[in-house]
């Protein structure tokens, strides 16, 4: 039997982030990075840019082996885990190795989400998680001549708008609404989507696929409307899920994800979980969510990696709130905390400064509660989202600065952070 | 082991906001005059300049973190930690814009720039910031002490481990970072104070030093090196003569044959340590106690309210000898310390050089071991100690500016052995270093005169 002091299972930001701060404590001890992918680390929020070709494959590695080398950490690519055994601190890999741990980490991340569409199961699809879904995908757009994309979430969008810069006739169809709900208003997501109909996108908001179907070498979606649409490319996007399958019988406790406490344990002695595995702490409410968002994971793999080596300067984790940076066609769209008050923890709340220049494409809301700030959204608004997030975690108090921080975020933003830090 | 690295540094309380740095950046980064180019931002707030006791002036800028957000926050691996530089370095042949790093940065310090349309970032400008140079008041600096650390780490201790100086003295600090600059082709005389006390010269037989040490009387210290350094010369070896004297036995008993050895231009580097008093025998006044010090021999109580009168300033008299070089120096500024004891040693070969060195000491002065940089930086921005160096074809230069000091009840308030003086005492203490940095001042306007 293998023996490792600390097991990272996983390999993109959380793991990874997790490594560094034990290598901070403890440079010695035993460190092996399992992961079920073939490649070095890379992180899933690449793809889009491997499929629109602007990052080459072998150019997208976070790590290298000179790292590993460098930091005395094993790495082992394509091992998925079959099951844990955490009374006798043990892994089983799919190969049959068993590996001993003192402490181990969960960061497998999430797999797309698949819907119970009728049909789909018998058709030809694909996704957006893996280095080898981004080649596939860059592959088939390029012979592909019409594609539809399920799901207008962050992969959907990006891929959409590869898709039809590639020269394809993309059409998006969505459930909800909006494009990218839960990080833009309606208003908001309305000047993205007006974005992709300029450019060409076919944008089918509010509708809901009733089957798929397979046909020749492409597919036929059928609306509930009752229109049918066919392509010859299916990219299904329609969310992802917390990989959690070898949890079953260990007596880790999940829901829709690996529930860990505010140092990222999970329920079993020596077990932390952390990225988009986990279910954890809700900045606005009490409850625990799946956030699956990039700086999340890194966050939570510093705090879980700093409990694993007992860093004496381990801190609490402040709970998840949304974050987005997108770019599309050029443009930015930011969004940091709240940003919707029809609905969720802040329905209701009216403190709302709206500013909205639809000509120039330009967007700002700001949600206050109580002089804090709640959450900062913009289009083509000039924003630091790593300063509103502090403003928003630290609950800094705004009242003198409201007016100066609703004309001016960017300046007021950076002038109390600074403030802060002194 | 950790690097220690260069960097900028700021100080609010000089700025006034003018923004020449941020037209120097926006220049030097894009040939453009629009601050908005500039990756270093002074943010001003006119409502905030009535507040009291509040600056109105804040920066954002890149702070070359240690643990980078947000190199850990690119999904693309265009963000990376220069070790050798210590910069964070920004890839654009790898960078997608999708500019998660700026979630990650807390500072302000990596920002879309939809002018150019991709994110930048201050890079220091390899090692020459632009900022830097145009600072009109000296609120931007570039700080080189890391390199520095660096280039003495490389260097053999040339003192034995374990010297028990009391906890939170700087002069260990001070006499091992020097040693290891100096090397090993060397003759230390230690006289009388606490630097032998902590145990350089040694004891049970063996020496506290890898390298030949002594312990002259407090009198003859500078005597004994300049006869040494006569018999190398004779034998024809270039051996440097270092002196690491505390201020007793070099401003009071030891004078007289430091002043007979400056006249007569002896190759050595004489180096006062200065905590102001005989500490290791039991705080006793010297020559260098300030007025209103507390001391064992000038006590505070009904006759007396701390030492009566003012201390000598033994740079500058050593100035008036005209040696090859003489320099004030301070352990809260090491690069301005390192460029300053490279010059002395430098001089010592033609002739006699004097480097005074301050030592706050927490067992002697009463504040806490922590603070002694702290103490050191407040000395000199209080300007009751100024850095400045002196050379005869040069004269006297000030080093670090003596204008906009901060208030010295600052430096003062810290320190438990002037913890009685009364508001006269205050006012006589300020008088005396206003008068101080007159005196000096007006000798490098003749400097710069002749």
């Amino acid at each position: 039997m293998q023996h490792s002091k600390y097991l990272i299972i996983g390999s993109s930001h959380a793991a990874l982030e997790a490594i560094a701060a034990i290598r901070m404590q403890d440079p010695d001890g035993s460190l092996t990075l399992i992961t079920r992918d073939n490649h070095l680390p890379y992180s899933p929020t690449v793809l889009p840019y491997v499929v629109s070709g602007r990052s080459h494959p072998d150019n997208i590695s976070l790590k290298d082996q000179a790292y590993f080398d460098l930091h005395a950490i094993d790495f082992i690519p394509g091992r998925r885990v079959e099951k844990l055994e955490p009374d006798n601190h043990c892994v089983m890999l799919d190969n049959g190795q068993q590996w001993q741990y003192d402490k181990l980490l969960l960061a497998t991340g999430a797999s797309p989400l698949i819907p119970p569409v009728p049909g789909l199961d018998q058709t030809n699809f694909l996704v957006l998680r893996t280095l080898d879904d981004a080649i596939a995908l860059r592959q088939a757009s390029d012979q592909a001549k019409k594609a539809i994309v399920l799901g207008a979430g962050l992969v959907g969008m990006h891929g959409a708008e590869n898709l039809a810069e590639a020269g394809l006739d993309v059409t998006v169809v969505e459930m909800q609404a909006q494009v990218l709900p839960g990080y833009f208003d309606p208003q908001a997501a309305g000047l993205i989507e007006s974005a992709f109909s300029q450019h060409g996108v076919t944008m089918k908001m509010g509708h809901r696929a009733v089957r798929i179907e397979q046909k020749d070498k492409g597919c036929q979606v059928e609306l509930e409307s009752g229109e049918t649409l066919e392509a010859d490319l299916l990219l299904v996007s329609t969310g992802v899920k917390p990989v959690t399958d070898y949890c079953a019988g260990s007596g880790i406790k999940t829901d829709q994800g690996i529930l860990v406490d505010d140092h990222m344990a999970t329920n079993q002695t020596d077990i932390w979980a952390a990225g988009d595995v986990t279910q954890a702490a809700d900045f606005y409410s009490d409850a625990q969510v799946v956030t699956g968002i990039l700086p999340d994971a890194v966050e939570q793999g510093r705090i879980a990696g700093m409990a694993m080596s007992d860093d004496p300067c381990l801190k609490s984790y402040s709970g998840g709130i949304p974050i987005n940076t997108y770019t599309f066609y050029g443009q930015q769209a930011i969004s940091v905390g709240a940003s919707d008050v029809s609905t969720g923890t802040l329905a209701g709340c009216s403190e709302v400064e709206l500013s909205v220049d639809t000509d120039n494409g330009f967007f700002q809301k700001i949600i206050f509660k109580d002089n804090q700030l709640q959450g900062i959204s913009g289009i083509n608004a000039a924003l630091d989202p790593g300063i509103m997030w502090q403003l928003i975690l630290r609950r800094i108090d705004l009242a003198e600065d409201k007016a100066d921080f609703v004309a001016k975020p960017l300046e007021t933003g950076r002038r109390l952070m600074s403030k802060t830090w002194r | 082991m950790a690097l220690g690295y260069n960097t900028i540094t700021f100080n609010p309380d000089k700025c006034d906001g003018c923004g020449d740095c941020m037209l120097a950046c926006s220049q030097a980064k894009a040939g453009s005059d629009d601050p908005v180019h500039s990756r270093i931002q002074i943010l001003t707030n006119d409502a905030d300049a009535s507040a009291e006791g509040q600056s109105a002036i804040e920066l954002a800028m890149c702070r070359q973190c240690g643990d980078p957000k947000c190199v850990s926050s690119c999904p693309a691996a265009a963000l990376s930690k220069d070790l050798s530089s210590g910069t964070i370095d920004w890839d654009s042949s790898k960078c997608v814009n999708c500019l998660l790093c700026t979630v990650g940065c807390a500072f302000g310090g990596i920002t879309y720039n939809a002018e150019v349309g991709h994110v930048t970032k201050c890079d220091t400008c390899d090692g020459n910031p632009a900022c830097v140079k145009v600072c009109p008041h000296g609120a931007l600096e570039y700080n080189t002490s890391g390199s520095v650390y660096n280039r003495i780490g490389d260097k053999e201790d040339l003192f034995v481990p374990g010297l028990s100086a009391c906890q939170g003295c700087n002069s260990e600090l001070l006499i091992r970072h020097t040693l290891r600059n100096v090397g090993s082709n060397v003759v230390v005389a230690t006289p009388p104070g606490c630097i032998p006390g902590m145990g350089t010269v040694g004891y049970n037989g063996k020496t506290g030093t890898k390298v030949p040490v002594f312990h002259p009387l407090l009198t003859n210290t500078a005597s004994m090196l300049a006869g040494i350094k006569k018999q190398y010369n004779r034998l024809g070896r270039d051996v440097t003569m270092l002196a690491l004297a505390g201020d007793g036995g070099v401003g009071d008993v030891g004078f007289q044959s430091l002043s007979g050895a400056a006249e007569r231009n002896e190759q050595q580097l004489f180096m006062c340590v200065d905590n102001e008093g005989y500490m290791n025998t039991g705080m006793q006044s010297s020559g260098s106690t300030p007025a209103g010090s507390w001391t064992s021999t000038t006590p505070v109580g009904k006759e007396m309210q701390g030492k009566r009168t003012d201390a000598k300033n033994m740079a500058k008299i050593m100035m008036m000898h005209n040696c090859e070089y003489v320099a004030t120096a301070s352990l809260s500024f090491m690069d301005d310390y390192y460029d300053k004891l490279d010059k002395a040693l430098a001089a010592s070969k033609r002739g006699f050089a004097y480097l005074h060195v301050y030592a706050p000491c927490p067992t002697g002065w009463r504040f806490p071991a922590a603070e002694t940089i702290e103490v050191c930086r407040k000395q000199v921005e209080s300007n009751f100690v100024t850095l400045w160096e002196f050379t005869p074809e040069q004269g006297l230069q000030f080093t670090r500016s003596v204008d906009k000091p901060a208030p010295l009840v600052d430096y003062l308030k810290q320190i438990g052995k002037y913890r009685h003086l009364n508001q006269d005492q205050i006012d006589h203490l300020q008088r005396r270093v206003d008068s101080q940095v007159r005196s000096l001042k007006a000798f490098e306007q003749s400097s710069a005169v002749s």
